[in-house]
């Protein structure tokens, strides 16, 4: 494990189910401490590639290394480096919100999980409602937990699938807070959406998956000069859904 | 690591058991309504010679406990399955085999509290016995022993099921052969088939062991078939339950 390699390496990445062809031959890096955000359509194989990456499913071929380790023969290592916050927040509803951190904490052998969790719990907002069963939470704040959750123990690589699917827009920019939190510590993470607008409001990197393989993979401004050149004209802007949404609701992005 | 790991994660699942104290109490109460109903209202009707009838459907009961508790094994697995934690977990670096000995272990707490409830109504209403400390320890080994191989049975049914209902359903066989077996009334008095079905099938051994335990009259020839019945389901639910387990896994 040398710094200067990549903290994901995917290629040739392939998976049928059945005769369903969804993976074709996927290959994309991503950098230490960067974020990749990668785009795709309903069904297009994020999840299966997410799944993959963290060792829940295995490949038909290709390789996948993470944090160094390869995903197959070093499952083991890959979990120690990883963790996954997957399509749908994975918490526990009979719990409250600072159990769930504290029995993440306790499963990756911290020292002081209480400590850790009251830590991860002021930084997103949760401490008020910490004692409260998860269940009585919305979906913003199930999300942020689902996401610290996968803070604990400081992971190198974090996978996170869809973080704001199904979500209102101001769970969507709670979550796009958190995830913004996550940048600077040098962690990687690996992030799948549908949306343009998230992947460029929180990507270093955009990689398109489209049937079956990566078609674009750039930076924004990358991505950008593949469009034709933008041509000035005047409109009327009219307020978007969410901005109308915000104002009603009294937030602002 | 692992014995540490399954610890944390059985004390997750014990916290569902003892904050949804309702499922400890419906586990019990089906069995009590029934105890109650054979004892007062059925009972004067059945012949059980000398034995009082309570004495004599005690263990009958106390199956259909565990019957219907394991039906809540298969549920909070299944739960665990569909809301992602296991997805989770399974992404962690923690012994795969921890996540279902968890489930396993708490049916077990789960169930033995169960029975305590159940045996505790039975004893003010009338049940009594005259076992000795060693009698009593080895009514607990059977009913342990038969917990794990319907709790393995559960974790199929949790572990295979598509729906919240399909999870369960599966209990509903096993809390209904007590009443094909001689648990409620003596097999001699059942005709041809469903005799030989009665007398062959793994509930009435068990049954007639603990009953002759807690009488404290020799086990006889019962307790051989009982503990390879237990046994036998234990091993062959466990090793499926493991195939199920990885193929879902893979
Ligand atoms: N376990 C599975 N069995 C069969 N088909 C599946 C399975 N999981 C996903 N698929 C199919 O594979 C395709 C890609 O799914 P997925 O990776 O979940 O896409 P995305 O996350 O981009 O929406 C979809 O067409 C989906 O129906
Ligand atoms: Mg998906």
């Amino acid at each position: 494990m040398t710094v200067d390699h990549p903290a994901i390496r995917v290629r040739g990445l392939a998976k049928s189910y059945g005769t369903v062809e969804v993976l074709r031959g996927v290959d994309f890096d991503v950098a230490r401490g960067s974020i990749l955000a990668l785009l795709g359509a309903n069904g297009s194989g994020k999840t299966t590639t997410v799944r993959i990456l963290a060792t829940l499913l295995k490949a038909d071929a290709g390789t996948a290394v993470v944090n160094g380790f390869d995903v197959g023969a070093q499952a083991a290592e890959v979990r120690e480096s990883i963790s996954l916050t997957g399509q749908f927040a994975a918490v526990d509803g009979v719990l409250s919100g600072r159990e769930n951190l504290v029995l993440i904490a306790r499963l990756r052998h911290l020292d002081d999980p209480g400590a850790v969790a009251d830590g991860l719990l002021r930084r997103f907002s949760l401490t008020d409602a910490a004692a409260r069963r998860v269940s009585t939470y919305s979906g913003g704040m199930r999300r942020r937990l689902d996401i610290a959750m996968s803070l604990v123990g400081r992971p190198a690589v974090i996978f996170l699938d869809e973080p704001t699917a199904g979500l209102d827009p101001e769970g969507r920019i709670e979550v796009w807070r958190a995830v913004e939190e996550l940048v600077g510590g040098g962690v990687t993470v690996l992030l799948t959406t549908q949306y343009l607008d998230e992947a460029e409001r929180l990507a270093d990197r955009v990689a398109i998956l489209r049937e079956g393989r990566i078609v674009v993979n750039g930076t924004l401004d990358e991505l950008r000069r593949l469009l034709p050149p933008a041509t000035v004209e005047y409109v009327e802007k009219q307020p978007t859904l969410e901005e109308v949404f915000l104002a009603v609701v009294g937030r602002r992005a | 690591m692992t014995i540490g790991d399954t610890a944390v994660l059985t004390g997750r699942t014990l916290r569902h058991v003892t904050r949804s104290a309702d499922t400890v109490i419906t586990t019990a109460v089906t069995p009590i309504a029934m105890m109650l109903m054979f004892v007062f209202v059925f009972g004067g009707a059945i012949d059980t010679g000398p034995t009082r009838y309570i004495d004599y459907m005690l263990p009958g009961i106390l199956l259909i406990t565990i019957a219907s508790g394991i039906a809540y094994t298969s549920l909070r697995l299944f739960t665990d399955l569909a809301s992602g934690m296991f997805e989770r977990f399974r992404s962690m670096p923690i012994a795969r085999s921890g996540l279902l000995w968890a489930h396993v272990l708490t049916s077990l707490a789960a169930n033995l509290i169960s029975l305590v409830i159940v045996v505790g109504v039975a004893l003010i209403i009338g049940f009594r016995s005259g076992a000795d400390v060693l009698g009593w320890l080895a009514v607990t080994g059977i009913l342990v022993l038969f917990t794990l191989a319907s709790t393995w049975i559960a974790v199929i049914a949790g572990l295979t099921a598509k729906t919240v209902e399909g999870g369960s359903a599966f209990a509903y066989p096993l809390i209904f052969l007590p009443f094909l077996s001689s648990a409620f009334v003596p097999t001699a008095s059942m005709p041809g088939p469903v005799r030989w079905f009665a007398d062959n099938q793994p509930v009435t051994s068990i049954v007639d062991t603990i009953r002759d335990l807690f009488a404290e009259q020799p086990v006889g020839d019962d307790i051989r078939p009982a503990l390879a019945w237990c046994a036998g389901i234990l091993v062959v639910a466990h090793v499926l339950a493991m195939v199920v387990y990885r193929r879902k896994i893979a």
